[in-house]
């Protein structure tokens, strides 16, 4: 019985073949988040064993705030004290140790352009001694030895046309300063560092720069022989200062490899949900291709039956059919996962998130998760239609055109989608709504009730088919003459097959509405906000837009002459009531650059900060229930401790303001960070916004290569980017799962074609041409899709509406363009699937197709 | 083979069709019997309810002293596996398999071992043994039917059922799977009840009932094609 279920798929092989790339591209998805995430993590893990290889212990600066930044850059890390070297050295265990500053430079191409701007710069400084630990090893020239000297690693230097003897500008604490490149360097133990640029430095150039004159960012220590590590950091840690840590090589290895796992973890469930997705629409292929397999082969099963098959024997032919198709499917998912992987990575990249890499990694965990959940999903995906295969009277060996009984569940499709859509929605206000529950518990009513919103939908299509046809084939009639009406009636023929089709698209197509509309309020209300709060003529941000640059950028522009007022917002994390939260710090003047509403003080507030002052903005005051004179603690990762009073509540608009939640003045704020640096510099000038005034700035500005000038329209074109280029990373990885659909639009309309060979003989033999089959399929098939898209861009913006709601959203945008947009794509989609069903109906010898039984 | 008193009713209230009004037949071992009838007259859904495809208004029908009308659709299965062989009008051979195992399924579907030595000799005499490796779509129609025969026969059963055997076959053809019809009964004792409405298809059988509205009406031993015909003639005027 098995063999004859095996041969039957065999005979079978481009329907089989069909049904399992559903599956394949879900595994792919799996398999490759897996590879590529487990790649990342071993790339970060041997940076940082390779970088502690040699250090029995790591002493370095620990942020009093708690997050912690174990390679001691972080901007607000505190540096140690040049004595603590002489003092570790002094201690009987210690054989060697070696001071470094280990801090943040961008290299400026010779475009005048920062090399990175998405990846960080490192900095390093090099000694004879700190080279024991270091695990940079040299690939041309001399380490760097005087104080003008740099080394650059050597992939940057290929890759941006620099070579030993050049010079390159370097931008660390200030302007830009040029260097003499003397060698380059290579980092050991993986292949790429992602985008990351690395500059090394003299000691003292190192500390000059990064204003850390006789500090240290890191003291590596080797114990003399016979001393074990643990030893070693029990005699250091009496000396080390109270913003000082000591911890072992090894466990700074893999704090350091735990801090950034924590964010790979993010990626790689973020990665996982659009794989999860492509399954579930994989899995209404799937259902709809057996249905519609089993369907056919009623006449098939009956025979078996009266051949004296059990309904159970019938029942596992199918079942086995699918654990097949699953386990196929799964194999070659997850192996093309490793080739998706690269993919991923090139993608990535190209949104900006450059991440360092080595061979790739193939864990078990990868395997068994990748052929477990596509063989799962199949099989489960196949219950139903085996439930229906086993309905299949034997009678129906003898009947001709035998049809397969209507599913028992058919007739409480209405009723039962719309339980289903009500308890969905229930689910959904409740994840999103509810307060006082768990986050996993909302996350899993949200996860569970937009499952359930879209089996709802799915259960209610077969009912909206014959009117929705109605009115979507109305076009193709126009348009298609006779195909197209035929293709109209073809389309509404069998509703619930239609119905399951066009639903694996509407999931896709919901889902990007979803985030479409969502992205267009958020994008509305950011303009609102620039254009309310943005009350300068230019501004100053960092190349990428995001980065906080240097304080000096602001003080180069002052001097341009026609300058009325330039005024930075600095920030910075601190620990405000206990809470790690932003806190910004207004330049005297921001009050003439930058407005907004104020629920208590008024416009002067920003001025009036002095040494003692604090603003908040109102959500923070309500949810903190701040009054203007309550007192407000803020710790700084330096370990200062400010004691501030709430002078006034701003109310900025919904998209934000450059405040934040918490300011205080800069001068406040620059006593307490040892690098203070700007988010924004807002301009205001006399004469406005003109070539002239461009000018003037731009050329102040020439020493920063990171910094940008912009007017109030760049400003806000600018600020977008990161929106865009997230709904853009957003869009590709929800057209998978559109894929997926489009495989099964395919796959319905290649059984169709076959299942109508007589039909279409028929046709073909009253005068019907080849042209006209085809463009009846490809009407068929487009109406099919937009009957996708009918059910998912209302869905999609149901969805939108209750998150916004979640979210407290205020502006609620319906992007027309964007949805025409959407409209356009399914179209398009139905086009793409109806080529190949399209060719093979076009293709049929009439004569064959009319005796064929 | 023993039916009683079988009667059927389609649908109820006044649009009900009572296809069968009362039937009652007893089939001997060895012994080949044929209905006929005209379209409508009751043959197939008396055929139907022979076999256990379809259950009787009332009625019983005993195969092997087991009465099937009340039995479950596990325990029919069972039952259809050991006692019954189907040949059908349409062949119904499994495309993707060979002649060969087309005619092994009934023995693939109960896991038992076949009898090669009785296997090769039912392909000998159904005239297939050379074609034996080949797909259905590779044999002609009179070859389909003799491997659906070879099917219907390989496992013995107590009883075979055809249904318009010769339907779907030129004339030529027909003869030929007629021929080994009757050359079953003859050779291996093979019991068939066999429903046609061709007068030449009865006239091999040993005994023809003739069914019109309902009812057994007339029954022929060992009959001519004339002499069908003219029963034919007399219940169709």
């Amino acid at each position: 019985m098995i063999r004859v279920a095996l041969k039957g798929l065999l005979g079978r092989k481009l329907r089989a073949a069909l049904t399992a790339i559903a599956i394949v591209l879900g595994v792919a998805m799996i398999s490759g988040t897996f590879v590529l995430t487990d790649t990342i993590k071993a790339a970060f893990s041997s940076v940082f064993t390779q970088a502690y290889k040699n250090a029995d212990a790591v002493i370095t600066g620990k942020s009093a705030i708690g997050n912690n930044n174990n390679n001691g850059n972080g901007p607000g890390t505190p540096s140690l004290p040049g004595s603590l070297l002489a003092r570790v050295q002094a201690l009987p265990q210690v054989s060697l140790a070696a001071g470094a500053i280990n801090d943040q430079a961008q290299l400026v191409g010779h475009d005048g352009k920062v090399i990175s701007r998405a990846s960080p710069g490192l900095a390093f400084s090099h000694t004879d001694v700190g080279q024991h630990f270091s695990p940079l090893s040299l690939t041309s020239g001399t380490w760097p030895s005087a104080p003008g000297d740099v080394d650059i690693d050597a992939a940057t230097a290929t890759k941006n046309g620099f070579a030993v003897g050049q010079e390159i500008g370097v931008i660390a604490r200030g302007p830009v300063e040029r260097f003499r490149i003397v060698g380059t360097v290579k980092f050991a133990g993986v292949s790429s560092l992602g985008g990351a640029t690395l500059a090394i430095f003299t000691l003292p150039t190192a500390q000059r720069l990064f204003h850390k004159q006789g500090r240290y960012d890191e003291i590596d220590v080797a114990a003399k022989r016979g001393v074990a590590p643990a030893a070693l950091v029990s005699a250091i840690r009496p000396l080390l200062p109270a913003d000082g840590q000591v911890r072992t090589g090894q466990a700074q290895a893999q704090q350091a490899t735990k801090d950034t796992s924590g964010f790979l973890n993010i990626i790689q469930d973020f990665l996982l949900a659009f794989g999860g997705i492509a399954l579930f629409v994989g899995s209404f292929v799937i259902a709809n291709t057996l249905s519609i397999t089993i369907a056919q082969r009623t006449r098939e099963l009956a025979t078996l039956r009266t051949l004296g098959a059990t309904r159970r024997q019938v029942r596992r032919s199918v079942m086995l059919e699918a654990l097949v198709i699953g386990t196929a499917a799964s194999v070659v998912g997850l192996f093309l996962g490793l080739g998706l992987a690269r993919a991923l990575n090139a993608l990535f990249v190209s949104f900006g998130i450059d991440l360092p890499q080595t061979g790739a990694v193939f864990k078990g965990r990868t395997i068994v998760i990748s052929l477990v959940v596509g063989i799962l999903i199949t099989m489960l995906a196949a219950l139903r239609p085996a439930l229906r295969s086993t309905r299949v009277p034997p009678i129906a060996a003898v009947r001709e055109g035998a049809l397969l009984p209507p599913s028992r569940f058919a007739r409480f499709g209405l009723s039962g989608g719309l339980a289903t859509i009500a308890a969905s929605v229930a689910l959904l206000l409740i994840g999103l709504l509810a307060g006082g529950l768990s986050t996993g518990i909302r996350l899993l009513a949200v996860g569970v009730g937009a499952l359930a919103l879209f089996g709802g939908v799915a259960m209610l299509a077969p009912t909206l088919v014959p009117p929705l046809v109605g009115v979507l084939g109305r076009p193709s009639r126009r348009l298609g003459g006779a195909a197209g009406g035929l293709a109209q009636g073809n389309a509404a023929r069998n509703p619930a097959r239609t119905a399951s089709t066009a639903s694996a698209l509407m999931i896709g197509l919901a889902l990007v509405t979803l985030v479409g509309v969502l992205a267009a309020g958020l994008r509305s209300r950011f303009e609102d906000s620039v254009n309310k709060v943005f009350v300068a003529d230019y501004a100053i941000t960092a190349t990428n837009n995001f980065s906080p640059i240097s304080v000096a950028s602001a003080e180069a522009v002052r001097r341009v002459p026609g300058v009325n007022v330039v005024a930075g917002v600095r920030a910075g994390s601190a620990r405000v009531l206990g809470s790690t939260t932003n806190l910004t710090a207004p330049e005297p003047g921001a009050s003439r650059v930058i407005s907004v509403d104020w629920t208590a003080g008024n416009r002067q507030t920003p001025e009036r900060l002095g040494a003692r002052g604090a603003f908040v903005s109102k959500d923070y005051a309500d949810a903190q229930h701040l009054r203007v004179g309550s007192s407000v603690t803020i710790e700084t990762p330096s370990g200062a401790v400010l004691h501030q009073t709430v002078i006034g509540i701003a109310n900025p608009p919904k998209g934000g303001s450059p405040y934040g939640s918490v300011a205080i003045s800069s001068a406040t704020f620059d006593a307490a960070y040892p690098n203070p640096q700007n988010l924004y510099t807002f301009i205001d000038m006399q004469g406005g916004v003109s070539p002239a005034n461009t000018q003037a700035l731009t050329a102040a500005l020439s020493g920063f290569p990171d910094a940008k000038l912009q007017t109030k329209a760049q400003f806000t074109r600018n600020q977008e980017q990161g929106l865009n280029s997230l709904l853009n990373l957003l869009y590709v990885l929800l057209s998978l799962s559109i894929v997926v659909s489009l495989f099964g639009i395919v796959n319905t309309l290649v059984l169709t074609v076959f299942e109508r060979t007589r039909e279409l003989g028929m046709l073909r033999a009253v005068g019907m041409s080849r042209r006209q089959v085809r463009r009846m399929i490809r009407h068929e098939s487009v109406i099919t899709s937009l009957l996708g898209a009918a059910l998912g861009i209302p869905v999609g913006v149901v969805l939108a509406l209750l998150v916004g709601a979640a979210i407290k959203y205020p502006a609620f945008t319906i992007p027309v363009g964007t949805l025409v947009v959407f409209v356009v794509a399914a179209i398009f989609v139905g086009v793409v699937a109806a080529i190949l069903p399209a060719r093979r109906a076009g293709r049929l010898n009439v004569l064959e197709a009319l005796q064929y039984e | 083979m023993v039916a009683r008193e079988l009667t059927r009713r389609y649908g109820e209230g006044p649009t009900a069709v009572e296809a069968l009004r009362g039937v009652s037949l007893e089939v001997t071992p060895g012994e080949l019997v044929a209905i006929m009838g005209p379209s409508g007259s009751g043959k197939s859904t008396l055929m139907h309810s022979l076999a256990g495809l379809d259950r009787p208004t009332t009625g019983t029908v005993d195969i092997a002293g087991t009465e099937i009308t009340s039995l479950s659709d596990a325990k029919l299965t069972l039952l259809r596996r050991k006692h019954i062989g189907f040949v059908f009008q349409f062949f119904n051979l499994l495309p993707m398999l060979t002649a060969e195992e087309n005619v092994l399924l009934p023995e693939t579907i109960a896991g038992t071992r076949p009898d090669r030595a009785w296997l090769d000799d039912l392909l000998t005499r159904t005239g297939i043994a050379d074609r034996r490796s080949h797909r259905p779509s590779e044999l002609s129609g009179g070859q389909q039917q003799r491997v659906a025969i070879a099917r219907a026969l390989v496992t013995r059963p107590t009883i075979v059922l055809a249904d318009e055997p010769t339907g779907n076959l030129d004339s030529k053809t027909g003869g030929e799977i007629l021929d080994l019809m009757r050359a079953s009964a003859d050779d291996f004792g093979q019991t068939i009840v066999m429903v046609t409405h061709e007068a030449r298809a009865a006239s091999i059988a040993d005994r023809i009932l003739f069914l019109a509205d309902g009812l057994i009406v007339k029954q022929l031993t060992e009959a001519t094609s004339a002499e069908v015909l003219d029963v034919m003639a007399t219940l169709q005027s």
